[in-house]
């Protein structure tokens, strides 16, 4: 299981790689097949994002140790036009790509954890994380 | 990856057989949409059982076919939504409202056997109120 993974993502095959890439790195740290749905659908969202809004940027997966329990860590990174108003972009339905605008707002309802950084010229970071249930 | 479309008498049946890229899924509308019309058909089976997930896209995409398909006089019908994937689409606000669905292919046949039944059904109701005029 490689602890790190990082994917280019320019072209739509790109995507797919992403999240096919995710979804084993959750299966590797025990996450359940559901999740690792869940996680894939999250990275798939977001990398499109990418090419819809930037053309090319990065995605890097990785395993995240805390305490006794897993997670999956998603980091999606490009320097496209940046978002200039963050919170219009984490509402439903607010697209300005002609999406059905739930890509952003969607993928945080998948994820434990969610963060968005952009600098309107510079670019866009999206940090996501998953953690595993622990069962009793 | 292209993705098959069987005709099977007045239906298409499409089997999805892997992860599909946007590409993909735009290319399966097109195909479906123009076969609609080449082979008359009124019913359209898509087959999502192997696509590992349904995103914003797919959905969309999914969607579309159903609409442009009922636009050109064909009934359309998603099969095999699994579980894990049911579930990602519910927490990503992700509907097919309008869009008919069933478990799986038999169940997505029968569907659109009863669908074509009621049709004639319904021709024969009002052909029956002409006739009593």
């Amino acid at each position: 299981m490689a602890a790190e993974l990082s994917l280019a993502i320019a072209a739509d095959v790109d995507v797919v790689q992403a999240r096919l890439h995710g979804r084993d790195l959750a299966a590797g740290a025990g996450f359940s097949t559901g999740d690792q749905t869940v996680i894939a659908a999250a990275i798939s969202e977001i990398a499109r994002n990418i090419l819809m809004y930037a053309k090319r940027g990065e995605i890097t997966l990785r395993v995240v140790p805390n305490g006794d329990r897993h997670g999956v860590e998603v980091i999606a990174r490009d320097r496209g036009p940046g978002i200039s108003d963050i919170a219009r972009a984490m509402q439903d339905g607010y697209s300005t790509s002609g999406g059905l605008g739930l890509g952003l707002p969607g993928a945080r309802r998948l994820m434990d954890e969610f963060e968005v950084t952009s600098v309107v010229g510079q670019g866009t970071t999206v940090t996501m994380k998953k953690w595993r249930r622990v069962t009793p | 990856m292209e993705v098959p479309i069987l005709k099977q008498g007045h239906y298409l049946i499409a089997s999805i057989q892997s992860a599909l890229t946007d590409a993909d899924l735009s290319e399966l509308r097109e195909a479906l949409i123009e076969r609609v019309g080449r082979f008359r058909s009124r019913g359209v089976i898509v087959d999502v059982t192997a696509l590992d997930v349904m995103d914003s896209f797919a959905v969309r995409t999914l969607r579309d076919i159903a609409h442009m398909a009922r636009l050109r006089g064909a009934k359309t019908v998603i099969v095999g939504i699994q579980l894990d994937v049911a579930l990602a689409m519910v927490q990503l606000g992700l509907t097919l409202k309008g869009v008919a669905t069933a478990l799986d292919l038999e169940e997505g046949l029968a569907f659109l056997d009863h669908h074509a039944a009621a049709r004639v059904d319904d021709k024969r109701a009002v052909g029956r109120i002409n006739r009593g005029r």
